[in-house]
């Protein structure tokens, strides 16, 4: 089969008629992976044994005669910071570096019950701090469509995965934007769910009041068929939350359309803001009515405000790591407080530091008014933004990343300009609202992608533009 | 916009050592970055109520009724712990010993 080939619904085809068995398949994947993966590092942990028993099953349910679901049999990776029962849990960190996952996460419960095929564990930022996997403890990933880049971050195993074809979807998470830039780079369909729209239950977490699980995928329908199968309520999530919308209906010639200037500003790559408005315009050309609107506060202020809140709240999230419960533990430290500083010397990267510094200082004594409160408020003038705009429009149209994936080494060396390539999609996570980036083209051979932003839980509407999107 | 000596306290309550060299790169680091937060304080919130979490959303309850705990789950939690005796979490002693 073709890498163009590879989507659930062809593949979920070919088992029904029976043209290949579920081993082919995933024997398939695990030849192309053993051949790639040392090339651009995508998976840091390959569960070989596990993918080949379960599509064993799998082709004893089709031998047998019962009916397969829509994901049964299809092959697919897990960002290393969501818990798979009895394999390894890294987080791309040296402190998690023997950890074994006591339980599943409740995404993971979810499509196991589909019987999809779970290769492995995709590399990440350590702690999904970053926004390049070059932070990653074990190595960065490189980009599949020129591997001198990095395929963005902090999904970027996961984006590089499916964009190599060594995975017909993904998981990955998403707390400023660490799905959806790295689908860009790599030329891939990412989505941000709503807040609460997926359960974070064994979701390693950084900030909790942003993070959410999502799938990446090769098309629009194969994101949409991975989201509805994670979706909704779960008791062990207390922030998990869905309603299905009874009176959803989308007409293209209906829809409304903003575009907000502050997105088109310097800063922006020149060769990507032409694409991106080409398709703009395509849109227009089509009968789509298209609006310019403001948002004001959010790029640099949303960006801004994203490294207070997100380093504060990551900051309490990793005081977890002491050397006690589980993880790197120095024992021969002497007293029990040096077991914790120790054992996070040692397990600790630098952009993890540098965050928990960071969050620890904005949320201390004397500084919190000026720096923490201070980006809660203007995080209420983000959601506010939001709020007014799509009183006037159903959804909006950016780019997803100002630049385009750039070299390894690049940026490493300067942590500010690493932030900058967030700029566009931080805003959408301090809002809770959904998002999804699509491929809108290539600048020579690297992609390029267009965030659509949606109301909160309509994500079939954004979706579905992103099929439209897909057909331009 | 952060000092050495703030760095310092600062690594102290994240309970992270740093030696001299981490401490002149993280203030330096730092500093630039808070020079880009320093944006944040163009705009006036004297009259915004923060936010903490996305939606408007209060406690979430359920009934008080006692779940029976997953052993296996448990068990597994137990062996991750670097330290432990029977089924005790093992650290270091809090209390020095007296004379």
């Amino acid at each position: 089969m073709e890498i163009q080939d590879l989507t659930i619904k062809k593949i979920h085809q070919g088992l029904v008629n029976k043209e290949f068995s579920a081993t082919e398949i995933v024997g398939s994947f695990l030849e192309r992976i053993e051949k790639k993966n040392k090339d651009i590092f995508t998976y840091i942990f390959l569960d070989k044994e596990g993918a080949i028993q379960t599509a064993k099953e799998i082709d004893e349910l089709i031998i047998q005669g019962r009916e397969l679901s829509l994901l049964g049999g299809i092959p697919f990776a897990v960002k290393d910071n969501i818990l798979v029962k009895d394999l390894p849990c890294t987080a791309g960190s040296k402190i998690l570096e023997n950890y074994i996952a006591p339980y599943d996460a409740t995404v993971i419960k979810k499509i196991k019950k589909q019987k999809a095929v779970l290769l492995g564990k995709t590399n990440l930022d350590e702690f999904a701090m970053g926004s390049s996997t070059e932070y990653s403890a074990f190595g960065p990933t490189r980009n599949p469509c020129d591997e001198e880049r990095v395929p963005g971050g902090s999904s970027g195993g996961s984006a590089a995965a499916v964009a190599a074809g060594l995975a017909v979807f993904a998981l990955g998470s998403d707390t400023g934007g660490s799905i959806r830039q790295p689908a860009s780079f790599c030329g891939v369909v990412g989505l941000k769910p709503t807040y609460g729209a997926v359960s974070r239950f064994g979701l390693i977490a950084m900030a909790s009041s942003l993070d959410q699980i999502g799938p990446l995928a090769r098309t629009v329908q194969d994101a949409r068929i991975v989201f509805d199968i994670i979706k909704g309520k779960d008791p062990l999530d207390s922030t998990s939350f869905w309603i299905d919308d009874v009176n959803f209906k989308f007409d293209i010639k209906e829809l409304r359309v903003g575009v907000p200037k502050e997105f088109f500003v310097k800063g922006i790559n020149p060769k990507i803001e032409k694409l991106v408005k080409e398709y703009i315009k395509k849109l227009e050309d089509q009968g789509v009515g298209i609006k310019e609107i403001s948002l004001p506060h959010c790029t640099d202020y949303a960006l801004a405000t994203y490294h207070i809140i997100m380093p504060s709240e990551a900051s309490s999230n990793l005081a977890r790591y002491d050397g006690i419960k589980y993880g790197l533990s120095v024992q021969k430290a002497k007293s029990l407080k040096e077991v914790y500083s120790r054992s996070r010397q040692e397990g600790f990267g630098e952009e993890v530091r540098r965050r928990i510094m960071l969050g620890t200082f904005a949320l201390s004594a004397g500084y919190y008014d000026a720096y923490y409160l201070r980006a809660q408020k203007v995080r209420t003038l983000v959601r506010r933004d939001f709020k007014e705009a799509f009183e006037k429009v159903d959804v909006i149209l950016t780019p997803t990343s100002p630049t385009l994936p750039f070299k390894i080494g690049e940026r490493i060396k300067d942590p500010l300009s690493m932030y900058l390539s967030d700029i566009f999609v931080t805003a959408v996570n301090l809002a809770g609202v959904p998002a999804v980036s699509v491929p809108c083209g290539k600048v020579g051979q690297l992609p390029v992608g267009i965030q659509i932003i949606g109301k909160p839980f309509q994500e079939e509407t954004i979706l579905k533009l992103g099929e439209v999107l897909e057909e331009l | 916009m952060i000092t050495k000596k703030e760095v310092q306290h600062v690594a102290k309550l994240a309970r992270l050592n740093i030696n001299s060299q981490e401490e002149e790169k993280f203030t330096k680091e730092l500093s630039s970055i808070l020079q880009y937060i320093e944006k944040l304080k163009e705009i006036d919130t004297s009259k915004v109520e923060p936010t903490s979490h996305p939606f408007d959303v209060k406690n979430v309850m359920r009934e008080d009724i006692v779940q029976q705990p997953d052993i296996e789950v448990i068990q597994r939690m137990l062996k991750a712990a670097p330290a432990r005796e029977k089924t005790y979490i093992k650290v270091k002693s809090v209390f020095k010993r007296s004379e």
